[in-house]
């Protein structure tokens, strides 16, 4: 069930140039939560839209998010003070299954943080992480932590591996079987992560975005081309029937 | 306690908050946060009579003070309302308002007699949707197709019939005398204002569909206006809305003539704003010493 509430502000930390993490006292939200979930929080007066944000992680009814500024809305939200009070809906939507198995992460920039907390709960959870530059990597220690094997790539190769999130993820199925995969990041990087595990025979699940109004399924303006049993494009709604997707439904080239 | 009640064309709603059609799907989700029983009624998201997908996305962008939207009428058809959604929403002490749109009179007609079979309270007639090509806001910008609809739909129905306005017109009183003469029970307005959107980056339209209607506070002054102006102009009760977020818009809304007020987008700033607005409104009626029927159109124009 979901809650709106004003959380208090924890802790606010930049993890480089435009990406944080907060730190909110969130009760009956972080209670609640799973992984793979989002909360929608209000970014300010004068923004009437709450920003959509993947939990990263729960404990003790605190909830930690970690988001990159985009535009004015994440930009307030980077700004707030310890103390301060956030209205946050949540938690909300479907996340990740998973427990018990044996599962790749793949993750692609700020598609990272959504992965970290349905890694603690699976059986096995090996990461391949993506990010543009070294300055740009966050949550390796979190990873590695949580990990068997964490694999950074980088694009230009200042860090791990040269190359992207799934020339990492490619190396580790090379070696290795899994249950399932979990991804989050870009379009390009969750269809080949589909395509992988379509190869590998094994499930996939993504985490989607789109444009979000009320957050909870009610004005479905956050509409996602799925495909049912029968091969027939529909649209569902990333808020209710995801954020995170079996890849097989998803029609990715719309 | 304050007498919060009113009358819709007929229907006794036990206070005069009502949710916005679209807003709020068919009240399955914000009643995970309350009781739908403190609502006055729900309007439902506008059906069609068969199973419609809707635009592609993006079908939002912010605005100052608002947003657009351009869902264009996503909704499972109006057979699969009545078998599904219609049982759900009857656990609840709160009247149903059936939003509805067609691409023909024919098809107003045949919604009307279904609908009006399955028992709802009353009927809104959506002939200002801006965001689907055929019917909609067609009906809704030519007083003599508007007139068509609505006589259809009376025909056909046995609930009172409530006609939609798009505010999309240049003149807003015309359409309302036409509704009004073809037998209309009550008016609903204002649907949402044509706007568009572009970002600089691409150039692109942000909404796919280009085009969509604006909804929040932005259009608040617009709706109070045009409520006002059709208040003047038929004698018919109305359903104001457009921008409402508290109770003090309520009820300026009603004192501009509006009999009940509906809360549509304020709804995702604040899940709980249709009851915050309700509570709003009984704590001014009652610092005012009046009953919810008394302030409407209890303007003094100058
Ligand atoms: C399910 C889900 C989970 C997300 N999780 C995270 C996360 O954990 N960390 C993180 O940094 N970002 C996340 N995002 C993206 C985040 O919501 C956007 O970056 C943010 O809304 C941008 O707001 P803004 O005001 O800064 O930008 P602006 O561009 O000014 O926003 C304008 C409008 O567009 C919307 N918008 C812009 N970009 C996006 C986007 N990518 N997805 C959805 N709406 C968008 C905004 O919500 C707002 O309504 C997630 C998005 C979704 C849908
Ligand atoms: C996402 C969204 C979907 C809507 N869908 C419908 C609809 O199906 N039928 C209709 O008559 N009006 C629809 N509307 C218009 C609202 O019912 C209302 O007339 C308008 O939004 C103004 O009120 P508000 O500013 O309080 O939202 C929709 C509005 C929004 C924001
Ligand atoms: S954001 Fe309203 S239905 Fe998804």
């Amino acid at each position: 069930m979901p809650y709106q509430q004003d959380c208090t502000v924890l802790n606010l930390q930049a993890l480089n140039s435009h990406t944080y993490e907060l730190l909110l006292e969130a009760g009956g939200i972080a209670e609640e939560a799973r992984p793979g979930q989002f909360v929608n929080v209000s970014c300010g007066e004068g923004r009437l839209l709450r920003r959509p944000i993947s939990i990263c992680e729960t404990s003790a009814m605190q909830l930690r998010l970690v988001f990159e500024v985009r535009g004015a809305g994440t930009e307030w939200l980077s700004r707030r003070d310890i103390d301060d009070q956030v209205s946050v809906l949540g938690p909300l939507g479907r996340g990740f299954d998973a427990e018990d198995k044996r599962v790749l992460f793949i993750g692609g920039g700020i598609g990272v943080p959504p992965l970290l907390w349905a890694a603690e709960g699976a059986e096995h959870a090996d990461a391949a992480l993506g990010f543009a530059r070294a300055d740009r990597v966050i949550l390796a220690d979190d990873f590695s932590r949580v990990c068997t094997r964490a694999l950074i790539a980088t694009d230009d190769g200042s860090m791990g591996v040269h190359g992207t999130a799934m020339d990492a993820a490619n190396r580790l199925l090379a070696e290795h079987t899994y249950d399932l995969i979990c991804a989050c990041g870009p379009k390009p990087l969750l269809k080949a992560a589909a395509e992988a595990a379509a190869k590998a025979g094994i499930p996939c699940q993504v985490s989607m975005e789109e444009r979000m109004g009320c957050g909870v399924g009610a004005c479905l303006v956050c509409a996602v081309p799925l495909r049912d049993k029968n091969g027939q494009v529909y649209y569902g709604h990333v808020c209710k029937d995801g954020p995170v997707f079996f890849a097989q439904e998803v029609v990715f080239d719309d | 306690m304050t007498d919060l009640h009113v009358e819709l064309a007929g229907v006794t709603l036990k206070n005069p908050i009502v949710v916005a059609s679209g807003t709020y799907g068919f009240g399955r989700e914000y009643g995970q946060f309350y009781d739908l029983s403190k609502l006055g009624a729900i309007c439902v998201k506008g059906l069609t009579l068969q199973r419609r997908e809707g635009n592609p996305p993006p079908r939002i962008a912010e605005t100052p003070a608002g947003i657009l939207n351009s869902v264009g009428l996503q909704n499972p058809g109006v057979d699969e309302f009545i078998a599904k959604e219609l049982p759900f929403l009857r656990q609840y002490d709160v009247k149903v308002i059936v939003n509805i749109s067609g691409n023909t009179p024919e098809e107003y007609g045949q919604m009307c007699e279904k609908l009006s079979e399955a028992g709802v309270d009353l009927i809104e007639v959506n002939i200002s949707c801006p965001n689907v090509k055929a019917g909609g806001l067609a009906y809704g910008t030519r007083p003599e197709l508007a007139a068509e609809v609505t006589a259809v739909a009376k025909a056909h129905a046995t609930a009172p019939v409530m006609v939609k306005l798009s505010p999309n017109v240049t003149d807003i009183v015309t359409i309302a005398k036409a509704v009004e003469d073809a037998g209309a029970d009550a008016l609903s307005l204002i649907n949402t204002l044509l706007g568009m959107r572009i970002d600089l980056r691409t150039r692109r339209p942000v909404l796919k569909n280009n085009m969509g209607g604006l909804s929040g506070p932005a259009v608040f002054p617009v709706a109070v206006r045009m409520v006002y102006q059709v208040r003047q102009a038929t004698r018919l009760p109305i359903l104001g809305m457009g921008g409402v977020a508290s109770g003090r818009d309520a009820a300026e809304l009603m004192m501009a003539g509006a009999d009940a007020v509906a809360v549509g987008t304020a709804c995702f700033a604040d899940a709980y704003a249709p009851v915050r607005t309700r509570d709003e409104l009984a704590r001014y009626l009652e610092e005012n010493d009046l009953n919810a029927r008394e302030l409407t159109n209890t303007v003094r124009p100058w």
